[in-house]
Formats: C-alpha cells, structure tokens, sequence
C-alpha cells in the first residue's frame, strides 16, 4: 500500500495499448490505451452489459488474450504466456465471484469453496503452511461472510438462498488468499440492504488478506464504496454497438 | 488429475437417476451380449461333444446330417435298415477295432429305445472321449434287461427293477405296445449332457424278441409267443439300423469310407460324425450369428443412450464449466471431465453386466440342466469375453470423446463468462 501511493511499484494489473476482437476483421471490441491497477487498491469498474465488461474480465483472468497490446498481471506477461501456464495462473493468483450461479450444484458448501485448493498446489500450501486444513480455513472465511450457522454449511447449496450463495461464492473466490479477485456483478441478484452489508464484508476480507479486488457492475451507485471508480466507456476507444444504441437512445 | 476424477463421480452422483439408467442399460447390453455368446460357446460345446472316438457311422444311404440326426441325436427316423449280412461283413473288414449296431425304432413314453450291444458300454465316447458310467444297476444281462438313461430315470421316476412297456413307433403316444412283453430296468446311467440321457437301452435280441411274432408293423392275429416260449428261439438280429465304427488307425478312413458307399449288395452311407456335426451346427448357426448380431446391436443402443444422456447434460453444465474455468481448470480437464464420465459409465455398467450375467447364470443354471440336459459350466470371463468387454469400453470412451470434444469447444468459446 505505502509503494503503492509513492507510484513506484509495478502494478498488479497493467494494460497497455490492448486491442481485442472476438474474430479478425471485426471492429475491435475492446481498445484500452493504459490502466493499471495497484496492489490492494479496491478497483470500481462501471459498464452496462454488452459494454464489453466480460471480456474485459476474460482478459484479466488471462482466459482470453488480445490480439494487439499488453496485459501484465503481477508483472506476468499474459500475451507471452501459454495458455495451460496462464490457466495455472489464474488458479493460483486470481479468485472469480460470478453475478448468480456460482456454485457448483452436486459438491457441498464446505467443497465448493475448497475447490480452488484441489487446482492450485499454491493456495493449498498457503493455507497449510499456517498449520489448517482446507476445509478449517473454508470454514473461517464463511464465519467472516456471516456463513456460520453448521446447519446451513450441511445443506445442498441448490437449497441456499441468493444472499447466501454470493457469499459462499465470495468465500470460495478468497481462499488461498489470492493477489486479484475478480468480481463479476456479485451483488446485482442481491437487494439493496444485501448488496452493502455483501460489498463491506467482501472488503474486510480482501484488506485482510491484502487483496486487489476488481468489481465490475452496471450499477454506478455502488462506486461510492470504492477507492477509484472507472467507467468502461471512458477507458474504452472501441466503439460497441452498445455503446452506440445507448448514444442513440440518449 | 484425481480432482478431475473425483469431480467427474461426484458430478454423475448428483444426477443419479439418468446415470443411474444410462449405467442399467448398458449393463443390460452387455450382460445380453456375453449371455448370448456364452450360450453360444456352451451349446456347440455341448453339441460337438455328443459323440466322441467315434470315426464313422454307418447307415441306410442318405445325407450325412439325416444319418447323424437318426443316429445320434435320436431324432426322425432312418429311410433304411442295413441287413445284419452287410453289418458282419463290414465289421470283419481288418481296418475296423470295433462297432457298436445300433437299432431304433421303438419308444417308451416319447423317449427312443435303442436296441443296442453291450459293447455300447464300453466303447462308446461321449465329450472328452469320457466313456459311459453307471449310475446304479448294471449293463443289461437278460433279453429283458433296460438301461435307462439319467433324463428318462428320473422323468420317469424309474428305479432298477421297475417294468417297463415299450411301444411300437417313436411317437410320444402310441397306441401299439409290446404289451406282453415288459421290459425291467438293470441299470441307470450317470448324466451326459447327450442325447444318452433320453435313450433306453435294450439288447439286439430283445428287440428282436417284440417283433418275432408281428408282421408289417401290426401284431400278427391269432399267432402270439409268450416272453418264455422266445427265449429258445433264434434271436439273432435280422436288420440294424445303424452301425457306429472305430477304425484301427484314422489312416484307414476314407479307405473304409469308400468300401462302404461303394458296397454292392445294399446302398450305404458312411459319414465322419465331427464333419456332419459341424455341418448340422452350420445350420443352426445362422440364428445362433443372429442372435450375436443382435445382441451386438443391442449394446449399440445402449452406446447411443449414454451419448444422448451426455449431450444433453452439456447445456445446462456449461456454467459449472464456466465455475471450473474461473478457478483455473483448463479446458483439457474438462475434456477429461467428461470423458471421465462416460468411461465411469460404461465401467459400472460392464461390472453390473457382468454381476447380472453371474447372477443369472446361477439361476438358469439347474433349469438349463433339468429342462435341455445340458450342464452348464459357470467359468471366469474367457480371453474372448474380456476382448469383447475391452472393446465395450473402448466404445464407451470414445463416444465420450464426441461431448467432450463439444465442451471443450465450449469452455474455449466461453472462458469463464456464464451463459444462461
């Protein structure tokens, strides 16, 4: 945090001059010139759906590439990187809470959030090294989330409600403490008392941890929570055709 | 990898009921399958060991395969009887060790009587050229002496010392019997798994002893010969039916073979029984391909539900293929995720097809014995039955590449963007 405020550290996200389309001879739906995002920092990104918001995430996760540009995740360049090195990576850096469905259906609650642990060695031995199990620190970070109750941890997850849900998925996004997580509009199936207490919880455990979050919704109302808040069509040069019906209608 | 694995079991548990049937069909399909091809093993088996040690028959001129249903299987009749002249002089021929005359005709309650020679029980091979054994009593002494074969014993209830009445004609019913003069069961043979098993077995003189006083298949009026009065009468056969030959050496063979269909005084046959039983099964083997063909078919079928069950668990699994993504499974391990399944599938289905085979053998097991007379061998799966098992799964796993393939394709399209 303090290298963060004297501006010198290498980002834990940098784009630079990114161009990405989904097939060549497309217009581009993606130009970002430059963003970085700096460790711990808590990252509001604004942009209604189709704005490109989700590939914007793929390509922070290291799911996509771009075709022209530069993304640096932890100084890792993604556009050098294979894709099984950059999938490794993402399973041990990077954590992903989705807008609803989050869990897997047929694995319990105690199981979906020590997932991650099964894929990456690094967030497993990060949790061993303190001397717990998987499934004790799962167990911590639900008590954190409001998630104690051993009642509700033993049902299906099918059988938990929507509030419930985006916090076992928060829960499964943060074991392992991992550098980024990406946070795909958690909070819009939540209702507005919900989508707060949601948001405060998931920044008390990403400070904990010293985590970089990334939160991208539509709802601009939440970016007063957040350090820095950014609109997507700010930082976007390509025109979409979102971007372009929303200029028509207004 | 063994969280792929874990996930992949954990996955078809969760949808239990279509895996669950998916799993019941293909072992459905497969226990039909090795049913089938075990059935088919056994009966040929059973039907190529009938006779064994045994170089040639020898009767009236026909096709090999009526000689051989006459002879052996006990079933339709001779077009001729040999006259006792020729059986001797093709019996004295220096190539042959031994004959067995053989004479039907005759039937008891549906089952054939054969009048035979006691040299029946000790030369004749059945199976692993295992001889005949005695259950209890003893090969027949007196003219009026019966050998019963284990079926008609216990179909029957008969037991030694038992009299029976044996009637003119093969029929089931006959309306002509030999009433006056009864026959006593000597002696009950052990179970074969032939033919054997549902023959009654009488001396050359005694048959000849029914039929002294009868003329052209009806009893003779007025003239009747008591049982007593034809004990001192010339009982020496006047025709067989058929005669079976063991030849000194199998060099002999077609020597012998010739002498016969070229004998002058009466037209003969004499036919290789292991070459007219394998054409007798040639036959019946049509059916017995189509039955493999159709069993075949059948896990074909089962194949094809899997694939469905798979295919359409894909659209509704592409979220938690998305979830997988995001926590950095590639999109490999949900290749293997999949192929992973139908391989978990198709192995408890060939585990519970092969359970219900084992389970249903056992059963049909003392059924096949009592009702076909053929015993049935409950042995381990055969090098050919893995084989077919080893390709089932092959099958199994390569059917699931075409899923696979699709999510793979998927999970590549989708990253770790949910679609709804």
């Amino acid at each position: 945090m303090i290298e963060t405020m004297q501006g010198t550290a290498e980002p834990v996200i940098g784009i630079d001059d990114l161009s990405f389309n989904w097939s060549a001879g497309l217009d581009p739906l993606l130009e970002i010139e430059q963003l970085e995002i700096q460790a711990g920092e808590k990252l509001f990104i604004e942009g209604p759906s189709g704005s490109g918001k989700s590939t914007l995430l793929n390509l922070l996760a290291g799911v996509l590439v771009p075709q022209r540009g530069e993304v640096r995740i932890l100084g890792k360049k993604m556009t050098t990187t294979g894709s099984a090195d950059r999938d490794r990576f993402r399973a041990d850096h990077i954590g992903v809470i989705f807008q609803m469905f989050n869990l897997i259906p047929y694995l319990s609650v105690t199981e979906n959030v020590t997932l991650p642990c099964r894929f990456s060695k690094k967030k497993y031995n990060k949790i061993t090294e303190r001397g717990e199990e998987p499934a004790g620190e799962a167990h911590r970070l639900l008590r954190a989330l409001s998630l104690a109750d051993p009642e509700l941890i033993r049902r299906p997850v099918t059988d938990l409600s929507v509030g419930q849900q985006q916090r076992v998925a928060a829960a499964r996004a943060l074991i392992g403490a991992p550098d980024i997580v990406i946070a795909d509009e958690p909070t819009s199936s939540l209702d507005a008392g919900h989508r707060e207490a949601f948001i405060k919880l998931l920044f008390q455990e990403c400070e904990q941890a010293g985590t970089t979050l990334v939160f991208v919704s539509h709802d601009g109302s939440l970016s007063r929570f957040f350090d820095r808040s950014l609109p997507l069509q700010k930082i976007n040069k390509a025109s979409t055709p979102f971007a372009a019906m929303e200029a028509c209608e207004s | 990898m063994t969280a792929i694995f874990t996930l992949a079991l954990k996955s078809l548990l969760n949808r239990r009921a279509t895996a669950g049937l998916t799993v019941v069909s293909i072992a459905l399909s497969v226990t039909l399958l090795l049913g089938v091809e075990r059935i088919r093993t056994e009966a040929q088996d059973s039907f190529t060991s009938t006779i064994s040690g045994t170089d040639l028959i020898i009767g009236a001129r026909s096709s090999p395969v009526q000689l051989l249903l006459y002879s052996v299987f006990r079933i339709g009749s001779a077009s001729n009887n040999i006259s006792w002249e020729s059986y001797q002089e093709i019996a004295a021929q220096p190539a042959i060790e031994w004959t067995i005359p053989i004479s039907l005709g005759d039937s008891h309650k549906g089952y054939r009587v054969m009048g035979t020679t006691a040299d029946y029980f000790t030369h004749f091979r059945y199976g692993r050229k295992q001889r005949l054994e005695f259950d209890r009593g003893l090969p027949f002494a007196d003219l009026y002496d019966a050998v019963l074969g284990a079926e008609v014993a216990t179909q029957l209830a008969y037991a030694v010392g038992d009299p029976l009445i044996i009637a003119h004609g093969a029929g089931e019913v006959s309306f002509v019997e030999h009433g006056d003069k009864p026959f006593v069961v000597a002696g009950v043979l052990k179970p074969t798994g032939t033919p054997v098993d549902r023959t009654i077995h009488v001396s050359l003189e005694g048959i000849e002893a029914i039929h002294i006083d009868w003329q052209s298949g009806m009893p003779a009026q007025g003239q009747t010969v008591s049982p007593e009065q034809t004990r001192t009468m010339d009982l020496s056969p006047r025709q067989i039916t058929a005669f079976l030959v063991k030849l000194s050496s199998p060099m002999a063979t077609f020597g012998v073979q010739r002498f016969v269909n070229e004998y002058r005084q009466e037209p003969l046959s004499a036919i290789l029984p292991g070459v007219a039983l394998q054409q007798l099964w040639e036959i019946t083997g049509v059916a017995e391909k189509a039955l493999l063909a159709v069993s075949s078919f059948v896990v074909v079928v089962g194949m094809l539900g899997m694939l469905t069950a798979l295919l359409t668990s894909l659209n509704e699994r592409r979220r938690e293929m998305a979830i997988l993504r995001s926590i950095g499974a590639r999109p490999l391990h949900i290749f293997i995720l999949i192929i992973g399944e139908a391989m978990a599938i198709t192995l408890l289905g060939i585990g519970l097809g092969i359970l219900l085979l084992y389970g249903l053998l056992m059963l049909a097991k003392p059924l096949v014995l009592s009702m076909f007379g053929f015993y049935l061998t409950i042995g381990p799966i055969n090098a050919y039955e893995a084989l077919l098992l080893g390709i089932i799964f092959l099958a199994g796993t390569t059917i699931g590449i075409v899923p696979g393939w699709r999510i793979y394709r998927y999970s590549l399209a989708d990253g770790m963007t949910v679609r709804i």
